[in-house]
């Protein structure tokens, strides 16, 4: 499989400290890799890093066949390049239905003129409704994405994400405010989507990352610290010790 | 969601309904066309107002729906006017100065009636010289297309330094500040070539229209009422589909946005250029009802009214703009016109005239406190008790919610 995504030597730091810190991450195009570590591990700043909210002091980050480096692309471009991402606070537009959520990240042009004069066919709301149905909103299309509940919340925003059909997600904490069942489903979903894509998942919970059964890299102090088969990286000594055994 | 455009949007039909029963209901009233009972002078006033509505629509696009709280609106609304303003008034002095000339034994070179307009037009600043931004003065067409392309271009440099450089909130109202504060300092000079603090004059008279003031007032309100409707339409049309999807996000949460493939500062910035044009387009038909026009007019704190118009109104919602600047500015007008009665309070008289600006003020904090949807959101209350109620199931969170501080340890 060839790579999609490239990270290496990548540092930053806000006001001297050291957040990420010489970070090399590689994942292939249909792949699916969960991310642990303590808080303040520096994972969400990995993400924000690959989807050019944070520019790093150094390092690349190289995208797709032809190994172009994101650092230079604007947010918006990197995610028409194909890069989606889940927040770890669930953030949706509250003010605007579940349809109208997502029929805004439903793949299409997003160039303002063409959004100006683009109508939903009747293809697209089929795809809004499909969708809304896989992720439990079948019958909540119509309904302010404001008043659903937090798990709700959680699921239309990975339903936001696969609207987009982005080639890699990156999706923050999912699980985080879910019941067990909601926990068991997002999991499919998620499983569902790395046949066809890259998948990263920054998780807590360990029995959420194992029943995702894919490699997990740990992260320390903003870089890896062991990766590998989660049962390999759950009796490293090291992780046992910054993480496990807290 | 794939039925008509009216049909998605009743409020659309019903505020275009009432203009036009407004419309008609003025023109049967006038001294122009109908019995008299409403003065040409209470014509003008109305159809300034719905000039005046007709920029709040554009508040509320670039505020209300785009969160961008533009302090500076009001730049664009005065250039408007003194784009036309300009062609009113060089052709109404061309006719002058050709009748003058043709008094004369031999008729005059071009050249000699372009110097006698000059004279007229520029004799108060001490000139006489026609500075390059008159040289399409001569010509209704390319003026009127300057009343569009100059506030228009004006936003498209200056909402592209603005927005590229992801200035925000409150420093872009700042900015927005120091542009029209900057523009009216400009227009102030003498050598601005707009004639300085005297501004542009005589605009109520339309050149070779020999039509009294009462017919052509009305024309005046027809044209600001089609304006209206259409600047109406239009705006409900741009925040009806995804663009609207899009714009509001980027009020609620830009960065989001960004994440979701769309250039924000695109948006900004077409929005920032539409409702500048929008502007521009009620302030050419607003000058010339008003007859003067001086750079006090696009002093900052006509741009802070506007934004309070809509904040009283109603922002977030059309027609709560045109409510917001009907009701104030008509209110306006009458309190600082004398026509109030004063207040005896035995120990002091409450002038209006003095005291407007405080009871507009404390309105202000009013609804900014008690009510934010200003006097729009009366509507919700009556729309609210007609429509069943879909609320009150599944609103708070589950019981998975608990997790949520699991998340978090
Ligand atoms: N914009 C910022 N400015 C200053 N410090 C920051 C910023 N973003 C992150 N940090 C710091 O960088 C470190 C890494 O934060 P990050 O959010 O990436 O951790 P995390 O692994 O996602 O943790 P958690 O599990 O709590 O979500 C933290 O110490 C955080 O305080
Ligand atoms: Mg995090």
């Amino acid at each position: 499989m060839s790579t999609l995504l490239e990270v290496s030597g990548v540092s930053v730091s806000f006001d001297g400290f050291r957040a990420i810190n010489n970070l090399s991450f590689r994942i292939a195009d249909a792949e699916m890799r969960a991310v642990i570590g303590p808080n303040g591990a520096g994972k969400t700043t990995f993400m924000d890093i690959v989807t050019g909210k944070t520019k790093p002091d150094e390092g690349r980050v190289l995208w797709g066949e032809k190994s172009v480096s994101l650092l230079k692309m604007s947010e918006a471009k990197i995610a028409q390049a194909g890069v989606g991402r889940k927040f770890q606070k669930p953030t949706v537009f509250e003010d605007q239905s579940v349809q109208e959520n997502l029929l805004m990240a439903l793949k299409k042009p997003r160039g303002w003129l063409p959004v100006l004069s683009y109508r939903p066919s009747e293809e697209d709301l089929a795809k809004v409704a499909t969708l809304a149905d896989d992720i439990g909103l079948g019958d909540a299309l119509l309904r302010k994405s404001g008043e659903l509940s937090h798990g709700q919340k959680q699921w239309l925003e990975i339903g936001i994400l696969l609207a987009q059909e982005p080639r890699l997600l990156l999706v923050d904490e999912p699980a985080a405010g879910m019941t067990p069942e909601e926990r068991e489903k997002t999991t499919d979903i998620l499983v569902e989507a790395a046949k066809t894509r890259a998948v990263v998942v920054v998780e807590h919970d360990m029995e959420f990352v194992r029943r995702l059964n894919c490699k997990v890299t740990v992260l320390h102090e903003g870089s890896v610290l062991a990766e590998g088969s989660l049962d390999h990286v759950t009796s490293n000594q090291d992780v046992i010790d910054v993480y496990l055994g807290r | 969601m794939n039925r008509s455009f009216v049909a998605r949007n009743p409020s659309v039909l019903i505020f275009l309904a009432l203009l036009a029963l407004f419309t008609l209901g003025v023109t049967i009233l006038s001294e122009g066309f109908g019995v008299g009972i409403v003065s040409t002078s209470f014509v003008k006033t109305l159809g300034k107002t719905l000039c005046l509505c007709l920029v709040a629509v554009a508040m509320d696009l670039i505020w209300g729906y785009a969160g961008i709280l533009s302090l500076g609106h009001f730049a664009f609304f005065g250039l408007g006017g003194y784009m036309i303003g300009m062609w009113l008034m060089y052709e109404r002095t061309r006719l002058i100065v050709v009748d003058a000339l043709a008094q004369g034994q031999i008729p005059p070179t071009p050249q000699e009636v372009v110097d006698g307009i000059g004279n007229q037009i520029f004799g108060v600043v001490g000139s006489s010289d026609f500075p390059v931004i008159w040289s399409f003065a001569d010509s209704l067409t390319l003026q009127l297309a300057m009343v569009v392309l100059v506030p228009g271009l004006l936003a498209l440099v200056f909402g592209w330094l603005a927005f590229r450089s992801r200035v925000t909130g409150v420093y872009l109202s700042i900015l927005t500040q120091a542009m029209t504060l900057a523009l009216a300092l400009y227009l102030f000079q003498n050598d601005s070539g707009l004639r300085g603090n005297n501004g542009l004059s005589g605009l109520q008279n339309l050149p070779g229209v020999s039509a009294s003031q009462d017919v052509v007032s009305m024309w005046f309100f027809w044209g600001s009422a089609l304006a209206l409707g259409l600047g109406y339409l239009l705006a409900a049309w741009v925040v009806s589909g995804k663009f609207g999807s899009v714009i509001r996000g980027i009020r609620d949460n830009e960065a989001r946005v960004r994440f979701l493939g769309y250039s924000v500062e695109a948006y900004k910035l077409a929005m920032f250029t539409l409702t500048a044009c929008i502007a521009a387009i009620a302030g050419a038909l607003y000058y010339p009802q008003a007859g003067i026009i001086n750079p006090a007019e696009i002093a900052p704190i006509a741009s802070i009214y506007l934004a309070v118009w809509v904040a009283i109104g109603g922002r977030g919602r059309l027609y709560g703009a045109v409510i917001g600047a009907a009701v104030v500015s008509l209110l306006s007008t009458w309190f600082t016109g004398g026509q109030a009665p004063d207040v005896p309070l035995g120990f002091y008289t409450i002038k209006w005239v003095d005291w407007w600006l405080v009871l507009l003020g404390l309105s202000f904090v009013g609804v900014t406190l008690f009510a934010p949807q200003g006097i729009g959101g009366l509507f919700d209350l009556i729309s609210d008790r007609l429509r069943p109620d879909r609320h009150g199931a599944d609103l708070g969170p589950d019981q998975g919610s608990l997790r949520e501080k699991e998340a978090q340890q």
